[in-house]
Parts: structure tokens; C-alpha cells; sequence
């Protein structure tokens, strides 16, 4: 019989992506449709630093893990928290990304289609990181303060899981945002 | 306990039976509140929906009242159209999703020889928050009027299209409280849908592949995929209505270029897959019900599975038959008719399933079966009317009109609502260690399918004559007189139907005969227990060998093992 | 008067083409209804348990059969592919249907909870009640009417069974209609999605007139209002003027030119008031102007709050308006 904590992240997988993908339609839906400015072209820029610490956590992730198969807790406690920081990174970015577009290019959710689905595509995306992020620190703490039993490896499996699952969904959004749309 | 303080006075105590011990209030409170059982939990599911079941069946017939005659004063507009707003949200909502998850609670692990669900408490979790979304949506009656006094309950039908439901048209916060209980509740329904697939598929007991699962369980499993699959979109309407109403988004926002139609094909992506996570528990009742009274194993077990997983994936490719009347281009209109003509074809052939298993058999019309019969002939009618309205230049006359007000309660009363009657009497003996009374059990049936006939039929009719829905008042002599008038008395019959069940759901506990384990003698898991099962569910986990392990046990001579 | 709308009498070419393909379905559900429920009944009474010597033995344990099942599914197939083609035609035969130069064009408004009407060509606005002219069947006299259907609020849906299948009334989208009716008549409708409190008042209806009388109708409506002389009509229509009546309701030929309410042009050339909450007649129409709340509570004109005297005369004014 399959694990019951590895159907039941996959179920939430499905689940998650079943809802991503609306928010995605509806920002495909109104590409090139606000009848306002700012548009798309205007105020997006690549988010190389930030795109390339979120991936990059996804490979630290796994090197922690492979660090606790080993049986290398020091490794597993390093990568984990480097993992953690990359992720931390990412929404230090995304905060200071959201800072410029409100305040100096003036696009809210309230401006125009562009920056509702903008927002609540994004928005949605960075609430899972924090949750990830709120995870893994959860994580991070109890097994410095010894609280983790050691046979609990499927437990770290199924969050990295979820984390690369917020990775997966950064691809799709960073491409449809910042390479698709800005031609709009 | 240390073996050594044992002395012989030492009593064994005796496994918790639900009833058996009578403890107090409080404790039974406490215990309600606490419990991650799947057994109590599923109960408190179907008697929540009960209750709702019964409050919007009062808004029906206050409905009905008032459309029993033309231009008829019993209501005004406002409150006629908050009751068909909450009548409508409560009972697919409160009633059909709260009933069907308490089905799969009571049944699956039971059914699969495991002790409990794969998540008690995720468990108990998702019936709370289905609890507390139902307290939200009614709560609006005291706790909406908002800044305008323009609120109270919600009145913007339930599928709530844009952009009525925009701050310019729903003042107030009416809509809010449909919002967020329907956000609530599809949390509950999400996380109860997760909990099904993964004891489905990690908790069986030995020997049971997934072949050999009761076909009860197999549509479950569909049941809970397709609810993981078509609720997000529910919660995403609802965050972007929030969002359009409070943050100023112009998700259906017309004036900023933003789409009214969008909110409908989100909506029926959800709603549409929806309607089948209602029935398909119907389906895996009746697969249940109707081999146990024939006497005979279901008829093609295979194709059944297969088309209950076709049915799940069909569904979520039909959803803008209901966006007939938009505009679609004639491609689109094309597309969708097609699609939903395809979904009929499994649909269907599932009444020849049961109708096979029937054939040859010895059919006995214990209240179960009655109930089956009931669906079979109803959800023909509603199937058909269903085709009818698949095709679309059809559906250019009957959408929106009181044909597809008959279709759907053919579907949810005569096909959903039947089958769980049909159910209800089934396990009771099970859950309650009481037979139903048949006696009040053939009153409720008899009653009942009078009224539901009376009230639904002349519905088509006057879908035909062109009598749109929702509307709180009609003129005399639309053609439409005659068939409101009948519909309404049928409402008589129904109440009194379903005073006598709910007298016998209370009675047979108090006076009914005993049941023992096996009272139908059927052929799935749970009747190999104790009735009403302990705690633990099984003293041994069972070991299974065919798809009708007590066939099995009952036939040494003849299992189903050598046949399958 | 055709107040009963019934859908299987169509008169109009749209409504005819759904009717056809809907008697085939029909015929078509129908047959399996009787084939399955027939089979039913049968196998009720012949498989029932006859008495307790029933119980002795379970009967043949059958657990399918792929020969039945298969016929079972093919049957369902085919008739599902000849609907599938019906369907098809039907749909293309009305949506693609291409409009002859000389088809009358109108715009519908929806509001909540009125119809607001154009006729572009012809430079009418008028409110609730459209006239056409009717069709012939021959070359020369076909004549249909194409509808532009908009929304200036919620979304509302265009339906007269007898004249055609329903199209929804949009913001921001605009979508198309059409019916050709071959005989005359007064066609009733009802706005067919739901838009709030009122939307049971929000009526419809469709006149249809042979061509001359259709285009008598079209040039009685671009007279312009006569300035009444009779004492109590003229004062009413200086109260009309000089209260805010004129902020929502137009009046072509005057300066009254509100565009929230119905035109109020030719208002009594009208059947219904209120978009057929009520028929029109002095009284009804008295009721209205002191109070039109009570006739259609929740509707958007609110009470005006006007003096005795200033209803009898605003009433008479509109009154003139024919």
C-alpha cells in the first residue's frame, strides 16, 4: 500500500495547482485587455536574483536531505537553513518589487486588469512561499532542539516536496508574467 | 495497567458502543466536540445535514406559497429572492455535500477493513468548518444589513453571477456571507476529500486490490478527486469576489474591461463537476442497495468503475452547457453540446447496469429497495431531460426557465435525496442497532413520491410555456396558472412524507426491533461487525479474497473468488 | 394577444428551427423513456420475490455479460452521434445566419429592470414594447429583425419563446439576436437571468405588424410631442419641465432628454407600464406617478413625493403623449 503522507501532499498538490491554474487563466484572460496604464511592458523586469535564489533552494533542499540519509545532521541543519534563506531572500525581493510598482510606477489591484491579476497571481504564489518558509523554519527549530525523531525522514520528504511544488509554480508564473506578458 | 495489581474482581470493560453507555449530556456533548471517530463524525455530518435539510425545505415551501397563485402578496420580492439565494446555497452546500461526506465517513473504512480514517483529525476538522460555514451563511438574516441597511441574507441566487454581486448592486454584506461560507466550507470539503483518497488507496485491508473494492468506495474516490480538482475554482471566485468588492480588483469589473461571463466560467468549472460529486454518492448507494434486495452480485463491475471514471473526467469538460445563453460563438455552443451529450452516454448506461443486476434475481422491496426503484425511474426522467438540454439550440428555450428547475430537482430530490433515503435505511440498522419501521418508512415513500411528482412534473410544462425562473410573482393567464397550483399542493404531500421519516429516523431508535449484524444479509465489510460497530471497527482486521468477502464466507462451497 | 408563450407554437424562423430539432429530441428521449421504464416495470414484476420458498436458494450469481454490455453502449452511441448532428445544423443554421440588407435593426438596453430600445436607423428610442414588421416566407418579403442586445447594468436575458431562443443581455459585450415572425400579434416575454429585486417585472413584448402598419408605427414615433393646451395637462407639462423628471426620462422633440429612465416618448402608444408590472391606463398611470414604488417596490424611480395636484396634472400631460 502507497505512504498516506505521500498521497495525501500529492492530493494537496493537485489540489493547489487546480487553483493556480485559475488565477493563471484569468491573468492570460486579461493580458493585453486594461484599459488603463501602467501595462505589463512598462514596469516588469525579470527577476533574475530573486527566480534564481527560489530554484536554487529547491537544489539546497535536496542537498539537505541527502546530508539526513547520510545521517549527517550538522550538513541537513546547514543546507536547510541555507535553503530557508534563499527563500527568505525571494520575498525580500518580491516586497521590494511590490514597493517600487505601488509607489513609483503606481500600479495597485485596484489600477487596472494588469494589476488585479498581477497581484493575486503573485500574491498568491508569495503566500505559499511564506507558508513554506513558516514550515520549514518549524522544521529547522524543532530538530536543532533535538524535538525531531530521527525516523521521521518521510515527514522533511513531503515538505521539501511542497517546496518544490512552490518552485514549480514560480517557473509557470515567471514565465507567463515576465517573458509572455511583456510584450503587452 | 500493571498485570501484577489485576486481581480477579478485575472487570473487562466492555467495548464502547455508541448509545450503550448511557452517559449524560455533557458527556455525550463533550464527546460530539472532541471526537476524531469517523463513525460519530459521519453521523454528526448527516444529522447537520438533516437539520439544514429540513430548514431549507421550509424556505421551499415558502416559496411555493407564494407562487401558488399569480401576483400572489405572501412575499415581498426581497424576501422571495434571499429564500431561493439560501434555499439553493443550503441545500447543495449544507445539505447534499455535509450528507455525502458523512456517507464516506460512516462507510469507507468500514467498508475497506480499516479502523478509521487515514486523518482523524484532519477529520473532525473538515466537519467543523463545514459546521461553522453553515452557522456563517444563516447568521446573515441577523448580521448583514451593513452600512445601508440594505443586507440580510443573501439574495443573488446561488450561483451568484457578476455583476450583481458588485458593491453597485449587492449593498450591504449579504454576499459576503455567501462568499465566505462558501470559502469555509470548500476548505472543509477539501481537506475531507484528501482524507477519502488517501484511506482509499493506503488503508485497505489485505487482499483487497483496488479491483476488489466495493463499487460504493470506487465512487468515492471519484467523488474526492473531482472535489479536489473543482473546488479551487470555487475558492478562487471567491477570493476574487472579495477582492473585487473590498481591494478594489476589477476581476468583473465591466467598466474597467473586466468580463461578467468570466465570473460564469469559473463558476461552472467548479459547478459543473460539482452536480456530479452530488450524484455519483447516489450511484454508489444504489450499486450497494440494489444487489443486496436482488439477490445477486452488481452486474459488471468492471464497466461500472470505469465509467464512474469517465464520468470524473468528462465532467470537467462540459461546464459552459450552462453558458448556452452568453454568446459563445457557435464552435463553443457545438464543442459543449458535444461534450455533455458524451458524459450521458456512461451516465446511462449505469441504469442498464442496475437494471441487469435486478434481472434474474429475486428482488425483495424492503425500504432500501423501494427507495432504488424510486431513483432508477426518476433519474431515467432526469437523465433524459438532461439530453434534452445538452442540445443547445434547445437549451436557447428551456435555460433559465422552470424545465431546468424540474430537470435539476428530477436529479437532486428524485435521483440524490432518494438514494440517500434509500441509504439512510440501509445502515441505519448499522450505525443504530435498530431496524426501521417499514410501515412508516412506506408512508414516507408513498407520501413523498406523490408530492415530489405533483411538485416537480408541471414544472416542465411550465418551462415549456415559458416561465423563466426566479421570478417572485407571474400574471394570470401566461399558461402557468395550473401547473404552480399543482406544484404547490405537492409541497403538502412532501412535508407530511418527510414527517413521517424523520418520526421513524426517531421512533425505530426508541422502539424499533433489534438488528444484529447482518440484518439484510449483504455481502460488504461493515455487516461482519458488530451493529453498531465498536470503536475499533473490527476485533481482527478481515483478510478479503473476492470483491463479496461475505459471499465468500456465507458459500465456502461457491465463492465469488473462483469466478472473478 | 399571445400571452402564452408557448415555445412548441413557434412563429418565427428561429423559434421553428429549435422546434424541429426539439421535436426529435423529444421523440428521441421519449422512446427511451418508455423502452427503459417498460424494461423496468418488467423486470420489477417478473424477478420478485414471490414467497418465503424464494429465500431457499440465491438465484444464478450472473456477473456481467460483455455481449450486453457492449450492445448497451453502442445503442447509446449512435443515437448520441445523430443528436450530435442535429445539434450541429441547428446551431449553425441560427448563429450563422447571414442578415439581408433591408433587415430592421434594433439596439436593446437592459436595465434593472426596464428594456431601453433603439431603432438607429429610424432615430426612435422607446422603451419595453418593440415593434417589427412580419416576414414572408417568399424572397421578396423576408424580413427579419436583427437585435443588438447590451446591458447598462447587470446581466439580462432577451426571451420570447415564440419568436426565438434566449440571448443574454451583457456589460461590455455585445451580442447579436434574431427573429423573422410570419404572423402578427402581440408576443410576451420575460427578461430570462436573474437582475435583482424586480426581475419578475421586467416584461417584455413584441408587436408584430404587417409592413404598412409597422411603418405608420415608425413614423408616429418620430412625430414630435405636441405641446398640450388644455389647462390641467398644460401645467402638468410645466411641472414635467421644471421638476427633475427630465434628469432620467427623455421625451423626443423636447428638451427633456434623461437617459437613467424610459423614454417616455409616445409613452401611450404603450400596453404595459413598468415594463408590465401593470397595464397602462390612466389609473395605473396616476398610481405611478404619485407613488411607483407601490406598484414595483424596489425599482430605481423613486417616490417622487409629489402634491395631489401635481400628480393629477403631470399625469394629465403624460396623458398627451400619444
Amino acid at each position: 500500500m502507497p505512504s498516506t503522507r505521500k498521497v495525501a501532499v500529492i492530493s494537496l498538490i493537485l489540489t493547489e495547482s487546480a487553483l493556480f491554474s485559475v488565477f493563471l487563466v484569468a491573468y492570460l484572460f486579461y493580458m493585453g485587455k486594461s484599459l488603463n496604464r501602467p501595462f505589463p511592458s512598462e514596469v516588469l523586469t525579470f527577476p533574475v536574483f530573486a527566480t534564481v535564489a527560489l530554484l536554487s533552494s529547491s537544489v539546497t533542499i535536496v542537498f539537505s536531505e541527502m546530508a539526513l540519509h547520510r545521517g549527517n545532521k550538522g550538513a541537513f541543519h546547514l543546507w536547510w537553513a541555507v535553503t530557508i534563506a534563499l527563500g527568505a531572500y525571494f520575498l525580500w525581493f518580491t516586497g521590494t518589487e511590490w514597493h517600487h510598482l505601488i509607489f513609483t510606477d503606481r500600479l495597485t489591484l485596484a489600477t487596472n486588469v494588469f494589476g488585479t491579476t498581477f497581484y493575486s497571481l503573485v500574491g498568491l504564489h508569495a503566500s505559499h512561499v511564506i507558508i513554506g518558509l513558516f514550515l520549514l523554519t518549524l522544521i529547522l527549530v524543532l530538530s536543532l532542539l533535538g524535538k525531531f525523531p530521527a525516523d521521521h525522514t518521510e515527514h522533511i520528504e513531503m515538505i521539501s516536496w511542497y517546496w518544490h511544488f512552490v518552485d514549480a509554480i514560480w517557473i509557470i508564473v515567471v514565465t507567463v508574467v515576465y517573458i509572455i506578458s511583456v510584450r503587452y | 495497567m500493571n498485570p501484577e495489581t489485576l486481581d480477579d474482581n478485575f472487570q473487562i470493560p466492555a467495548p464502547e458502543r455508541i448509545g450503550q453507555e448511557r452517559g449524560s449530556l455533557t458527556r455525550i456533548v463533550q464527546e460530539m466536540v472532541f471526537t476524531v471517530d469517523h463513525k460519530t463524525l459521519g453521523l454528526m455530518y448527516i444529522a447537520s445535514g438533516l437539520l439544514f435539510f429540513v430548514v431549507s425545505g421550509l424556505m421551499a415551501a415558502m416559496i411555493r406559497i407564494q407562487l401558488s397563485v399569480p401576483r400572489n402578496h405572501f412575499l415581498d420580492p426581497d424576501v422571495f429572492n434571499r429564500l431561493f439565494t439560501m434555499h439553493g446555497t443550503a441545500m447543495v452546500f449544507l445539505v447534499g455535500m455535509p450528507i455525502i461526506f458523512g456517507f464516506a465517513n460512516y462507510l469507507v473504512p468500514l467498508m475497506i477493513g480499516a479502523r478509521d480514517m487515514a486523518f482523524p483529525r484532519l477529520n473532525a476538522f473538515g466537519f467543523w468548518v463545514f459546521f461553522f460555514s453553515g452557522l456563517l451563511l444563516y447568521f446573515s438574516y441577523l448580521g448583514a444589513p451593513g452600512l445601508y441597511a440594505a443586507g440580510s441574507a443573501p439574495d443573488v441566487g446561488w450561483f451568484a453571477y457578476s455583476p450583481l454581486t458588485a458593491k453597485a448592486f449587492s449593498r450591504g454584506h449579504s454576499t459576503d456571507y455567501w462568499t465566505l461560507s462558501l470559502l469555509l466550507g470548500g476548505i472543509g470539503s477539501i481537506a475531507t476529500s484528501i482524507n477519502i483518497i488517501v484511506t482509499a488507496l493506503c488503508l485497505r485491508c489485505k487482499g483487497m486490490l483496488l479491483v476488489r473494492m466495493p463499487l460504493f468506495v470506487w465512487m468515492f474516490l471519484v467523488v474526492a478527486f473531482l472535489v479536489i480538482i473543482a473546488m479551487p475554482p470555487l475558492s478562487a471566485c471567491q477570493i476574487m469576489l472579495i477582492l473585487d468588492r473590498y481591494c478594489g480588483a476589477h476581476f468583473f469589473d465591466t467598466q474597467a474591461g473586466g468580463s461578467a461571463v468570466l465570473w460564469q466560467h469559473f463558476f461552472w468549472i467548479f459547478g459543473h463537476p460539482e452536480v456530479y460529486i452530488l450524484i455519483l454518492p447516489g450511484f454508489a448507494v444504489a450499486s450497494e442497495v440494489i444487489p443486496v434486495f436482488s439477490r445477486k452480485p452488481i452486474f459488471g463491475y468492471p464497466v461500472m468503475v470505469a465509467a464512474s471514471v469517465m464520468i470524473g473526467f468528462i465532467s470537467l469538460g462540459v461546464w459552459a452547457h450552462h453558458m448556452f445563453t452568453v454568446g459563445m460563438t457557435s464552435i463553443g455552443n457545438t464543442f459543449f453540446a458535444i461534450s455533455t451529450l458524451l458524459v450521458a452516454i456512461p451516465t446511462g448506461i449505469k441504469i442498464f447496469n442496475w437494471i441487469g443486476t435486478m434481472y434474474g434475481g429475486k428482488l425483495r422491496f424492503e425500504l432500501p429497495m423501494l427507495f432504488c426503484l424510486g431513483f432508477l425511474f426518476q433519474f431515467l426522467i432526469a437523465g433524459l431531460t438532461g439530453v434534452m438540454l445538452a442540445i443547445a439550440p434547445f437549451d436557447w428555450q428551456l435555460s433559465d426557465s422552470y424545465f431546468v428547475v424540474a430537470h435539476f430537482h428530477y436529479v437532486l430530490i428524485g435521483g440524490l435525496l432518494y438514494t440517500i433515503f434509500a441509504g439512510l435505511y440501509y445502515w441505519y440498522p448499522k450505525a443504530l442497532g435498530k431496524m426501521p419501521d417499514f410501515k412508516l418508512g412506506l408512508w414516507h415513500f408513498i407520501l413523498f413520491t406523490a408530492g415530489f411528482h405533483l411538485t416537480f412534473f408541471p414544472q416542465h410544462l411550465s418551462g415549456f410555456l415559458g416561465m423563466p425562473r426566479r421570478i417572485y410573482t407571474y400574471d394570470a393567464g401566461r399558461g402557468w396558472d395550473l401547473w404552480n397550483l399543482i406544484s404547490s399542493i405537492g409541497v403538502i404531500f412532501q412535508a407530511v412524507g418527510i414527517l413521517f421519516f424523520v418520526f421513524n429516523l426517531i421512533y425505530s431508535y426508541v422502539k424499533g426491533k433489534k438488528a444484529g449484524d447482518d440484518p439484510w444479509d449483504a455481502w460488504s465489510l461493515e455487516w461482519s461487525t458488530t451493529s453498531p460497530p465498536p470503536a475499533y471497527n473490527f476485533e481482527t482486521i478481515p483478510e478479503v479474497r473476492s470483491r463479496r468477502p461475505l459471499w465468500d464466507l456465507k458459500h465456502p462451497d461457491d465463492p465469488d473468488w473462483k469466478y472473478e | 394577444m399571445r400571452p402564452v408563450a408557448d415555445m412548441f407554437r413557434p412563429l418565427s424562423r428561429p423559434a421553428e428551427m429549435i422546434h424541429s430539432s426539439s421535436l426529435l429530441v423529444l421523440a428521441i428521449t421519449a422512446g427511451i423513456f418508455v423502452v427503459v421504464s417498460a424494461l423496468l416495470v418488467f423486470v420489477v414484476w417478473k424477478f420478485r420475490r414471490k414467497g418465503p420458498e424464494d429465500d431457499l436458494r440465491e438465484p444464478p450469481q450472473i456477473y456481467g455479460s460483455t455481449h450486453i454490455e457492449l450492445a448497451w453502449t453502442v445503442v447509446p452511441i449512435l443515437i448520441t452521434v445523430v443528436l450530435i448532428l442535429v445539434t450541429s445544423r441547428t446551431i449553425g443554421e441560427i448563429q450563422n445566419r447571414v442578415m439581408p440588407e433591408n433587415a430592421v435593426q434594433i439596439r436593446l438596453v437592459g436595465h434593472q429592470w426596464w428594456w431601453e430600445i433603439h431603432y438607429e436607423k429610424e432615430g426612435i428610442v422607446t422603451a419595453n414594447e418593440l415593434h417589427v414588421p412580419l416576414s414572408r416566407r417568399d424572397g421578396t418579403g423576408e424580413r427579419p429583425t436583427e437585435l443588438i442586445l447590451e446591458s447598462a447594468d447587470v446581466i439580462h436575458s432577451f426571451w420570447v419563446p415564440q419568436l426565438a431562443g434566449k440571448t443574454d443581455l451583457i456589460p461590455n459585450r455585445k451580442n447579436r439576436t434574431w427573429i423573422e415572425p410570419f404572423v402578427t400579434g402581440t408576443f410576451f416575454g420575460n427578461c430570462a437571468e436573474y437582475c435583482g429585486t424586480q426581475h419578475a417585472n421586467m416584461l417584455l413584448r413584441v408587436i408584430v405588424e404587417e409592413p404598412e402598419d409597422y411603418e405608420k408605427w415608425v413614423r408616429k414615433m418620430r412625430q414630435p410631442a405636441a405641446v398640450p393646451h388644455a389647462d390641467l395637462a398644460a401645467q402638468g407639462h410645466k411641472a414635467f419641465f421644471a421638476n427633475s423628471c427630465i434628469n432620467c426620462h427623455m421625451v423626443d422633440g423636447t428638451v427633456a432628454a434623461g437617459v437613467f429612465g424610459p423614454s417616455l416618448t409616445k409613452l401611450m402608444t404603450r400596453q404595459t407600464i413598468g415594463a408590465g408590472v401593470a397595464p397602462l391606463t390612466p389609473e395605473t398611470l396616476r398610481a405611478w406617478v404619485r407613488d411607483p414604488q407601490k406598484l414595483k417596490t424596489g425599482c430605481l424611480m423613486p417616490d417622487m413625493k409629489l402634491p395631489d395636484s401635481e400628480v393629477d396634472s403631470i399625469t394629465a400631460y403624460l396623458l398627451t403623449l400619444k
